[in-house]
């Protein structure tokens, strides 16, 4: 019930601003309340738990913590939660369906697209965009879009073969189902 | 890293935002791409009291070109959107050269033109490519509309003529008189560096004699340069062998450049004068292929 008139606590008053934000992660609709300079990596890891997304430079400049928004990779940590309300998140917890892997995990699975695997939640989800947009990417395509998420572990050669590898399932999988060309 | 405690509002109409920045007091300053700002948020070099963010005002996404041939970028174009505009690269060739260069693939998916133009970093791209090409700064503020010259607009590292309740609503390239030429080189020691130096270069030329030039560097100064003097040596003639020497000479010369981590005074301005050079002689080439 709301009152006609209510005074403000002083208390509540000086309280830290929170804004309630939805966001759609992974396909699900999450409500939350979050402080305006949360960072979206921090509410992803630590407030909805989804500790895939990695933050490794925290500086803008990895891509470690690589998700995607409405479809298109941004760096969550360099975007707020509150600027998420009302769009989609992919994290790579999105990635796979019910009982099956996404191709691109597929693809860095079979090519050994990983080492430590640190960063491989970022690449991944750079990848997909790539592939839903370009479902034939050039070697050079694959490069030119991973080139803003670094490997610590340098292992670039394979990680490149590894979309490559998921682009060429993709599209056969798309012309088995006759979609798709 | 956390930012320190800000306020925070997202207004849904660009009256709403100068409103509230009218009320900031120069304690609210604007959130754009934030490919910039929320870096220095989290560094706490910034700490405003409050963020206006603009991401959800309408009608300011766009990049069209007007009637007259002239190019308009509103404050919510992301750098992406520049880089995937195949059509920009006969019109306006500086733009299209420079928008793959800026930052890396997943920074220009939120990035802007216009917020990196106000952030004026002495080390960004598009304050460069604007000012070669003569671009202005359309702001709004509470009394109306004024346009600002880029090269008047920018006025010294990190800094902007704009009012504290003012907001960048779009940057205006005019139309080229005649055939646009021009290009944008940078040299970067990685993806998503920023220039060790950059140099662009916008031209107008009526068959093979050019007859408007602006060019300004990056990266080698304490603000953006605008090397549009040295550009002059360009100008009512063809682009020849010693005009190219000319103007590379007067960039290198307008460069002031320090030595730091991404090298030494000398190889900076060196590298001006590569690139000018480069750039002209490659439009020289296109000049006489076409003839
Ligand atoms: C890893 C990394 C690499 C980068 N490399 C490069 C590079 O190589 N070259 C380069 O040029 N840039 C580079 N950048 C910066 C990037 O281009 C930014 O996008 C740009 O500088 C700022 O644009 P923004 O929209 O992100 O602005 P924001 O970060 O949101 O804002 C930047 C500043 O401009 C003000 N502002 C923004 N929009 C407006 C407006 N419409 N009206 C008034 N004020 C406004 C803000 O208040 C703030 O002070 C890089 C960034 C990162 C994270
Ligand atoms: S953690 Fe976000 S870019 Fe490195
Ligand atoms: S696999 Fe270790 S950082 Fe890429």
């Amino acid at each position: 019930m709301t009152s006609l008139f209510e005074e403000v606590p002083r208390a509540e008053e000086d309280a830290v601003p929170v804004r309630t934000v939805s966001v759609t992660v992974n396909g699900e609709r999450r409500t939350v309340k979050v402080e305006p300079r949360l960072l979206l990596a921090h509410m992803i890891r630590h407030g909805l738990k989804l500790t895939g997304t990695h933050t490794g430079c925290d500086t803008s400049n990895c891509g470690a913590c690589t998700v995607l928004l409405d479809g298109r990779p941004v760096k969550s940590c360099t975007m707020l939660a509150v600027q998420a309300d009302g769009h989609e998140v992919t994290t790579v917890e999105g990635l796979a369906g019910q009982s099956e892997l996404h191709p691109v995990q597929e693809g860095f699975k079979d090519e050994h697209g990983l080492q430590c695997g640190f960063c491989t939640p970022g690449m991944m989800l750079t990848a997909k965009a790539l592939l839903d947009e370009n479902p034939d990417p050039t070697e050079d395509e694959v490069r030119w879009a991973l080139s803003g998420n670094l490997c610590r572990c340098t292992g670039y050669q394979n990680i490149v073969k590894s979309v490559l590898w998921a682009a060429k399932k993709q599209r056969a999988a798309a012309g088995e189902t006759g979609a798709g060309e | 890293m956390y930012p320190s405690r800000f306020g925070y509002e997202s207004p849904r109409a660009l009256d709403e935002a100068i409103e509230l920045l009218t009320r900031g007091q120069g304690e609210a300053k604007i959130l754009a791409g934030g490919q910039s700002l929320i870096p220095m948020l989290k560094l706490r070099f910034a700490s405003p009291e409050m963020l206006v963010d603009i991401n959800n005002l309408p009608g300011l996404s766009h990049l069209t070109v007007d009637p007259d041939g002239s190019l308009r970028v509103g404050a919510l174009c992301r750098h992406s959107q520049l880089e995937r505009a195949a059509a920009l690269a006969g019109p306006f060739p500086t733009i299209a050269a420079a928008a793959p260069l800026v930052a890396d693939p997943i920074v220009r998916n939120r990035g802007t033109l216009v917020g990196s133009i106000c952030h004026a970093d002495p080390q960004g791209d598009w304050a460069a490519v604007a000012i070669a090409l003569g671009a202005s700064v359309v702001a709004q503020g509470p009394s109306g509309r004024r346009r600002i010259p880029v090269a008047d607009f920018v006025s010294g590292p990190f800094q902007n003529v704009l009012a504290y309740d003012e907001v960048a609503v779009e940057v205006v390239f005019p139309a080229a008189a005649g055939t646009a030429a021009g290009g944008y080189l940078k040299l970067e020691r990685r993806v998503g560096d920023f220039a060790t130096a950059g140099v662009a270069v916008g031209l107008e030329r009526s068959g093979s004699v050019v007859t408007r030039a602006g060019m300004a560097l990056t990266g080698v100064g304490g603000a953006t340069i605008d090397a549009s003097g040295a550009a002059q040596a360009l100008v009512g003639g063809e682009l020849t062998a010693d005009r190219i020497a000319r103007a590379a000479e007067g960039a290198a010369a307008a460069a002031k450049p320090r030595s730091d981590h991404r090298g030494s005074a000398a190889y900076k301005r060196h590298i001006v004068h590569t690139f000018v050079t480069r750039i002209l002689t490659r439009v020289a080439d296109d000049v006489e292929r076409a003839a």
